[in-house]
């Protein structure tokens, strides 16, 4: 069979400890996002979208979910005969086996998965973030630099820059540096956690690092430091577009709002961009005559009969009379009594919130109410906060 | 368990719809905010778990053959079974069969071929939310030949008119099927056989010149048969006009009416579009609506349907009307008691009202 020119690693395993209860039972590129998706939809649509065809998908906390979301990948129209998508989570081998040590560990332990493909490049992602990217024209940029690894940048206001992964680069957009959280700045442009191998680059990187007993097998720690400390050609292609991580309660929330904004900066009806995701196949939504929905996103399956104001809401919630979510995310199944008051809060899926319960705080830098028992059936008062 | 096959016989569906079913069949208009009206029979026959469904389709079934793809959306996109859309082309120089008939007889292999001892036959005018485990148990008890479907009706509307009725004894055996305007037992279209007697009545149909197989095998011979009727007592909505889809279609916005006919436990599926979920923009008033995902809606929707994708711009007015998929409305325009097929354009301003028992009905891909 012809080889690939470009393979997907996808780096689903990872907690996401900030995320709080939400993510107690599932991985985080499985938590739910804006009325519809979860975190991974973006990057496996974006692969989709792109051109590639081959995603290896790395799991390895609470993967139940996540295994049985992903499937075969029809829903990404990732189901193909050679290639498509494959779950890759931590195995047994004759000479023993255990849990991914790090990042660069999970691609390492995966290299025969990687060489039935045979491919020229390997494209490393996760799934922490929401993005629309092409990453074939990063492909492109790559391949006409002659890089060994190309490492996608986005600008990040100069305040800011000390909270991420900062390229200090050249004039011509070669990476010199990478300063991980510097507390003065060279530059601005913050690592996605995006990057483009050269395969037999990397595999190379790969067998060394595992070798080295000092390592932490970690790309941003070990294999990027390593590179450009042997003077490798790494390049940053520069993503221009929303781009944001959704690592914690609050960002998740922000995130969620964006999409509120009369011309949203990450446009979910792109018909030439489609977000793939799972369709719950439930009827259109109702919205009553006692209900007043303002500034929201609404999914099928919704039965609204109160007050939604700048708001998502995910599939098959219903909002009885007379209650009222301002400024909160309400995921799936979610169904919520007479009389309720919601503000600045996240509502995980399957909660019943019963009549006249009071949820969050109305004050707009207060942090944001977390409801993340699923299933639970809460008294008619919630203290805010968890 | 005994196994059911299913036809969805389209064969003397009439196109009476109007604009909308100018370039498509019945069985193909979109209806209820998502779906297409086959959409009921077929998901009623996946969640029987009916895995073989053949459809015989005989005109303008090119959006509908679009629609149905393999059958993924039921999960009939199977090994053995699955679907069948089956477009009238016969070969056989022996073929003397008219009517249906030459749908049954040249489709004779999907019968015999079929992993199952009973085939269940229905037409797509009849929306409704049916188990048909339920009516072939009823169907073994009675002892009966065949079950016919059926349901009784409140009110005598004037789609029933086109429909047959059904005189039932108590022991539930049908004595008469007719065309009586005031006998409240419409028919659904609906037929339980075993797969013997099917192909049995079929050749007997086509011996004796026949050209309906219900008329013909069934209706006609209800002394020398044991039919029984079934009654469906859920939801039902017969539409064979536009006067029927219009009303039919503001039921829906019932919450009765529409939680029979949408059950959880047995959903109505369709073909996924990934559509993102409807956006409301602060201009937004909608009130006693259905909305399908990719709605962006700024202006005022009342006691209406928008399926997929729709576009209503601020200060736009949209009553007691049905907008299907992808329509734009621009800004200030105004929609009353109005049906636009799919991809219609409203510019700004421009008014169209229709009469409340006549909906105003814009066929497909008009810009006004």
């Amino acid at each position: 069979m012809k080889n690939k020119e470009c393979v997907a690693m996808l780096l689903a395993g990872g907690q996401g400890t900030r995320l709080k209860s939400l993510t107690k039972k599932i991985a985080k590129p499985a938590v739910y996002f804006g009325g519809k998706y979860r975190i991974i939809d973006f990057p496996l649509s974006n692969c989709t979208n792109s051109g590639i065809d081959t995603v290896g998908v790395l799991t390895q906390y609470e993967p139940l979910i996540l295994n049985d979301y992903i499937g075969i990948g029809a829903s990404w129209d990732l189901d193909r005969k050679f290639g498509g998508v494959s779950v890759l989570p931590p195995f047994m081998q004759a000479e023993g086996g255990g849990w991914y040590t790090g990042t660069a560990n999970a691609i390492y332990r995966n290299l025969q998965f990687l060489n039935q493909y045979d491919p020229e490049h390997v494209l490393i992602l996760s799934g922490d973030h929401i993005y629309k990217m092409d990453y074939n024209a990063m492909l492109d940029y790559h391949k006409e630099s002659g890089a060994d690894c190309t490492i996608s940048v986005i600008e990040v206001p100069w305040e800011e820059a000390s909270r991420f992964g900062i390229m200090n680069t050249d004039d011509n957009g070669r990476i010199t540096e990478f300063d991980e959280k510097p507390k003065e700045p060279k530059s601005n442009l913050a690592s996605m956690g995006v990057y483009i191998f050269r395969w037999d680059v990397l595999k190379q990187y790969l067998i060394d690092d595992a070798e080295n007993e000092n390592s932490s097998n970690d790309f941003g720690k070990d294999i990027i430091p390593s590179l450009l400390g042997d003077y490798r050609k790494l390049m940053a292609y520069t993503f221009e577009g929303y781009w944001k991580d959704v690592g914690t309660v609050n960002s998740l929330w922000e995130a969620n709002m964006d999409l509120l904004k009369k011309e949203p900066e990450l446009n979910l009806n792109d018909q030439s961009w489609r977000i793939y995701s799972k369709n719950p196949n439930q009827p259109p939504q109702y919205i009553a005559p006692s209900a007043k929905v303002k500034n929201a996103l609404i999914n099928e399956g919704c039965r609204i009969k109160g007050e939604i104001d700048n708001s998502v809401i995910f599939y098959g919630v219903h909002v009885d009379e007379n209650s009222v979510v301002k400024d909160s995310v309400i995921m799936p199944d979610v169904k919520i009594g007479k009389n309720v008051t919601i503000n600045r809060a996240i509502i995980s899926k399957g909660s019943v919130i019963e009549d006249g319960a009071v949820i969050g705080d109305a004050s707009p830098e207060s942090e944001i109410t977390l409801v993340a028992e699923e299933g639970s059936v809460l008294a008619s008062s919630y203290a805010t906060n968890s | 368990m005994d196994r059911i096959a299913g036809i969805i016989n389209l064969d003397h569906e009439q196109d009476l719809l109007d604009e909308l079913t100018y370039f498509r069949c019945g069985a193909a208009v979109p209806f209820g905010g998502r779906y297409r009206m086959i959409d009921f029979a077929i998901s009623n026959m996946a969640n029987s778990r009916i895995e073989s469904v053949a459809v015989f389709a005989r005109r303008k079934y090119r959006s509908l053959m679009d629609h149905l793809e393999q059958g993924k959306a039921w999960d009939l996109d199977r090994k053995r079974g699955g679907l069948f859309i089956l477009p009238p082309d016969w070969n056989d120089p022996t073929d003397i069969s008219r009517g249906d008939l030459q749908h049954f007889h040249n489709n004779i292999d999907f019968v015999n071929r079929a992993l199952a001892d009973y085939i269940l036959v229905s037409g797509s005018q009849n929306i409704c939310n049916i188990d048909f485990q339920e009516v072939l148990s009823e169907h073994k008890n009675s002892g009966a030949d065949v079950s016919v479907i059926y349901t009784k009706v409140d009110e005598l509307y004037p789609e029933f008119n086109l429909a047959h009725k059904l005189d039932v004894d108590g022991n539930g055996r049908v004595t008469s099927i007719h065309n009586d305007h005031n006998n409240k037992n419409v028919y659904m279209d609906m037929y339980l056989i075993s797969k013997d007697l099917l192909s049995e009545l079929i050749e007997q149909c086509i011996a004796h010149g026949g050209s309906h197989f219900f008329l013909d095998g069934i209706k006609s011979r209800l002394e020398d048969l044991h039919v029984h009727a079934y009654e469906y007592k859920g939801a039902h909505a017969l539409i064979n006009s536009v006067e029927s889809y219009y009303r039919n279609s503001s039921k829906l916005l019932e919450a009765d009416e529409h939680d029979s006919l949408f059950k959880e436990d047995a959903p109505i599926f369709t073909k996924v579009k990934n559509e993102a979920p409807a956006k409301y923009l602060p201009t937004s008033n909608v009130s006693n609506t259905l909305v399908a995902n990719g709605c962006v809606i700024e202006g005022e929707v009342e006691d209406s349907i928008l399926f997929r994708g729709v576009k209503v711009g601020e200060g736009a007015v949209i009553r007691n009307s049905i907008i299907m998929q992808r329509c734009e409305i621009e800004p200030n325009a105004v929609l009353e008691n109005v049906i636009l097929d799919k991809d219609c354009r409203i510019s700004e301003g421009r008014t169209l009202i229709g009469a409340p028992e006549k909906p105003f009905v814009l066929p497909k891909r008009k810009s006004m």
